[in-house]
């Protein structure tokens, strides 16, 4: 089990978050400008490392709000916690 | 190999059992290998035993990071259908389940495949609808499948709980009567054991760390015992696809995650038959020792750690207790998870990658041990060939660039 630190409500269960997968995937600036390989980058490709993983909560039995993590996938460790529309800290070393 | 019979027991009970030999050699890796298979589960060990028995390719290596079933092949609930909505997925668990069939005898391993038929159960309208319509797609496809309802499927499970007010009511089920379940290990041992005879070098204790390529074409791996040197390089990793596909620069629509399970105190027969539930995210055997085999959803997260939160295996429970009152007061013994990388179809990755000479066989997510035998020969003939088998082709990665997705979530029976 998880112990989140929500950046608005403090460290909450994990039973009270939803996971949002792999954060930092923009939508293409471009759609039309896409070809197909591209789409599939976007749609379905994403990092799935063994070690310090950039991903997005959201704390719905509380606050509602999104934000960002970066976990070690290996230990589950918690080693950032940043809001959205933010870089994640370098020294988190997220890939 | 030695060969396994009522003759040579009863031999070897005459030398007091002292004379039976080790089901394979503990290899030390050769500096090159034809075929380098990373990967030392069922799936990647069926992968060497095909490649040696149809296509004549001996010169193989497979590369095992721990020892011989204690990876995903030991942890699964031992689960064997085939049961899938897709003509593409009929084909492929269809081939595996007709292999599954012959294949203690062709080992001469006895795998305890046991075909007690599979319930996967509807509490929803929706979910009625998807298990009607998936038995009719299994007949056209010549699968045994048949719908039933409450009152039939308590027939063949009379200690589900089937009343209309209970919180997950059986609305009916699907049931495949040639499913059941199989000794996961046993699997691995017997095509170990099969393999090695042939000249496959099963190599434990031995992590691959880097894949080396020159000019767009692998060349072999780095690994904890040293450098090998390889024509063709075979990942079958289950959990770890995304991590060694990188190592030659090739991203996956994958992301791993825990899956969990347990098993309670043995119990004398109760349950003879294997009842999964898509909707409420359980499935339950009971296994020859009498415990109870239970499995659970995937967490949520992305994890490669070999163990999930509590609160999951606590919906579980709670899952199952509804369906089986009668379990409320087993105790449980032990509990694990393993790491499965599931793809955005709930479809399997079988073929090759963009660089030369490096294949996958991964992304089986919560369902690659009943696919064991198949994928192992579709694979092999894809490396032997350097060309995707027929019933490999549609599982191709280039599905999620051309967009000819497999979606198999209602029949991969675990919520994804």
């Amino acid at each position: 089990m998880l112990l989140i630190p929500c950046p608005w409500c403090g460290p909450r269960d994990e039973i009270e978050f939803h996971y949002g997968g792999e954060a930092h995937i923009s939508r293409p600036a471009d759609p039309d400008a896409l070809d197909d390989a591209a789409w599939a980058e976007y749609l379905f490709m994403r990092n799935n490392p063994k070690g310090p993983f950039a991903e997005r909560w959201v704390h719905n039995a509380g606050c509602r709000r999104w934000f960002n993590i970066v976990r070690d996938t290996a230990t589950h460790r918690i080693l950032a916690v940043y809001k959205i529309g933010e870089r994640p800290p370098r020294r988190a070393g997220s890939t | 190999m030695q060969r396994y019979s009522l003759l040579s027991l009863a031999r070897h009970a005459l030398g007091r059992h002292r004379g039976w030999t080790p089901l394979w050699r503990k290899a030390a890796p050769r500096p090159r290998y034809a075929v380098v298979i990373i990967g030392g589960g069922g799936h990647g060990l069926a992968t060497a035993y095909y490649l040696a028995k149809e296509h004549g390719i001996r010169d193989v290596a497979v590369l095992e990071k721990g020892a011989i079933g204690l990876g995903n092949t030991g942890r699964n609930t031992t689960i064997i259908r085939s049961n899938y909505l897709w003509d593409e997925s009929a084909r492929i668990y269809e081939h595996s389940l007709q292999l599954w069939e012959g294949l203690s005898a062709e080992l001469n391993f006895n795998l305890m495949l046991s075909q007690r038929g599979v319930l996967n159960l509807a509490h929803t309208e929706s979910d009625v609808r998807e298990g009607r319509r998936r038995v009719g797609a299994n007949r056209l496809n010549g699968i045994d499948a048949e719908w039933l309802d409450p009152a039939a499927v308590q027939r063949i499970c009379p200690i589900l709980n089937i009343s209309a007010d209970a919180r997950y009511p059986v609305l009916g089920a699907t049931l495949q009567r040639r499913g059941g379940v199989a000794r996961h290990d046993a699997v691995a041992w017997g095509y170990a054991r099969a393999a090695d005879a042939r000249g496959v070098d099963i190599v434990e204790n031995c992590e691959v760390t880097a894949i080396r390529t020159a000019q767009g074409r692998v060349t072999g791996v780095e690994t904890s015992r040293g450098e090998i040197a390889a024509d063709k390089v075979a990942i079958a990793a289950a959990g770890h696809s995304s991590v060694l596909a990188a190592m030659a620069g090739v991203r996956l629509p994958l992301q791993s995650h825990p899956l969990q399970a347990l098993v309670s105190e043995p119990v004398k027969p109760v349950l003879d038959c294997v009842v999964m539930s898509n909707t409420v995210h359980v499935y339950v055997s009971q296994s020859d020792k009498g415990e109870l085999v239970i499995g659970a959803g995937i967490d949520s997260f992305n994890s490669y750690a070999q163990r999930g939160s509590f609160h999951v295996i606590e919906g579980q429970i709670a899952a199952l207790l509804e369906l089986f009152p009668v379990f409320s007061r087993l105790k449980m013994l032990r509990s694990w998870a393993g790491i499965v990388d599931v793809s955005p179809d709930a479809s399997p990755i079988i073929g090759k990658l963009p660089v030369e000479g490096l294949y996958l066989n991964g992304g089986w997510g919560t369902g690659g041990f009943k696919a064991t035998p198949g994928a192992g020969h579709v694979f092999a003939h894809t490396i032997a060939h350097d060309e995707p088998h027929p019933l490999a082709r549609p599982f191709a990665l280039e599905r999620f660039a051309s967009g000819a997705l497999i979606d198999e979530h209602g029949a991969a029976a675990v919520a994804h």
